[in-house]
């Protein structure tokens, strides 16, 4: 057997039902695959990294593979992962979210998480839908979706995650898709090193949900419109601003080293005993 | 660098493949065929370039690339290159004739005619 599939093979747990729940041609699966490569290449020990996962296609990443893992409940991923990097910051905690778990009814942690710098490195499953429950549109599909809940239409602006990232305080904030896999292993490779709180926003197809709904004949056609409709941001920054309409940047949108908020209470904790002892 | 085929072997796990056709679609050598059974095959593995795509992108795991001259490399056998592609700056820039056949191959396919 190669060795990239190989090395995934050794994450898995293999005591779980396998193929995975996840339907043909998902993006969910290579996303697992691509932090399966990043934690190995950064030499992590499993036992050192804890997965903290939501409720929802993307969260059930945490059944599968064998980190320390929490299958915590919808939307409240993060809240259950600052606890954990607040006992012990020495782990390593990921935090994977859907776009539903992420930005509904998980929104106020994540703007609370970002503004607080905390040291969690947060990957967030975009695939503009409410995959697991039966296709109803989320806060980050597109104006026209058709979905279970709009069947003419959804009429509301959707949000942008790296921009809501952003302008809440997250210290690296990147973007990038199934497709593109080398450079998401870079993306989340490089967001697992920094301090703070990163974000990943992963770009990932839904077939059985969104697609079909909105005239993707097969999941094929998704990873073809990602190759079209994405570009490297240093390349859409050089584009005329009636041309970046067309298209969805990808790469780091920001990468500002600032410490977590786990460190500075650190800090403070160690500073406050050298004052009582002095 | 020119791209060599037919030195890898590429296998199909059928128990875990559930026939999304990525790596049909993607495989720049026209290695896999989709079947009736709902199943991608290898149908042409002499024409395998050794990119990896598959590899990379099949959601469940189900495929495999094995070079066949992996014991001849200078690196340690048990260190693909591929794994160790882990870096930002890793496949934004594809030099003109690594467009195919590398993992970084999706990069000449996608954004960079816009
Ligand atoms: C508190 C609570 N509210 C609602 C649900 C039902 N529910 C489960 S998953 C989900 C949405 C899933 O969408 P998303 O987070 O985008 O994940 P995906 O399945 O698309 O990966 C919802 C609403 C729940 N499990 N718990
Ligand atoms: S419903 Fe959508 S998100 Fe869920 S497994 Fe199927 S394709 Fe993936
Ligand atoms: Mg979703």
């Amino acid at each position: 057997m190669a060795q990239v599939t190989q090395l995934i093979h050794d994450y898995l747990r293999h005591n779980k039902k396998f193929p995975h729940v996840y339907c043909a041609g998902c993006g969910h699966g290579i996303v697992l695959g691509s932090l399966i490569r990043s934690v190995h290449g950064l030499g992590y020990a499993k036992d050192d990294i804890v997965l903290v996962a939501g409720i929802g296609c993307s969260g059930r990443m945490a059944v599968y593979v064998d980190f320390n893992t929490v299958h915590t409940t919808h939307g409240r991923a993060l809240t259950f992962a600052t606890g954990i990097k607040m006992a012990n910051p020495n782990l390593k905690v990921i935090v994977v979210m859907g776009d539903g778990d992420a930005m509904s009814i998980g929104g106020n942690h994540l703007i609370h998480a970002a503004r607080r710098n905390i040291g969690l490195t947060t990957l967030v499953l975009n695939n503009n839908i409410y995959g697991m429950t039966g296709g109803q549109y989320s806060p980050t599909s597109p104006v026209g979706t058709v979905s279970a809940t709009s069947p003419f239409g959804q009429l509301e602006r959707s949000f942008d995650i790296v921009d809501m990232a952003m302008a809440s305080g997250a210290s690296y904030v990147a973007r990038g898709t199934v497709l593109h896999a080398t450079m998401l292993d870079g993306l989340i490779s490089d967001a697992l090193e920094k301090p703070g709180f990163n974000l990943v926003e992963i770009l990932t197809p839904c077939h059985t949900q969104y697609g079909r709904k909105n005239k993707f004949k097969t999941v094929v056609d998704m990873y073809q419109w990602y190759k079209k409709n994405t570009v490297k941001l240093d390349r859409y920054r050089q584009l005329k601003s009636e041309e970046q309409d067309k298209f969805t940047p990808i790469g780091v949108f920001r990468d500002e080293m600032r410490p977590g908020l786990e460190t500075r209470y650190a800090e403070l904790r160690n500073k406050l005993q050298e004052q009582r002892n002095a | 660098m020119s791209k060599k085929k037919g030195l890898a072997k590429v296998t199909i796990y059928p128990d875990w493949c559930k026939g999304c056709g990525i790596c049909a679609a993607f495989c720049p050598a026209g290695v896999f065929e989709l079947r009736a059974d709902g199943k991608s095959h290898v149908v042409r593995e002499e024409e395998c370039v050794n990119c990896g795509f598959c590899e990379l992108h099949c959601p469940d795991f189900a495929v495999s690339v094995t070079p066949k001259e992996i014991s001849r490399r200078k690196t340690d056998a048990c260190v693909d290159p591929r794994v160790e592609a882990a870096d930002p700056s890793a496949g934004t820039d594809p030099g003109p004739e690594e467009n195919v056949g590398t993992p970084n191959r999706e990069e000449d396919h996608g954004h960079k005619k816009a």
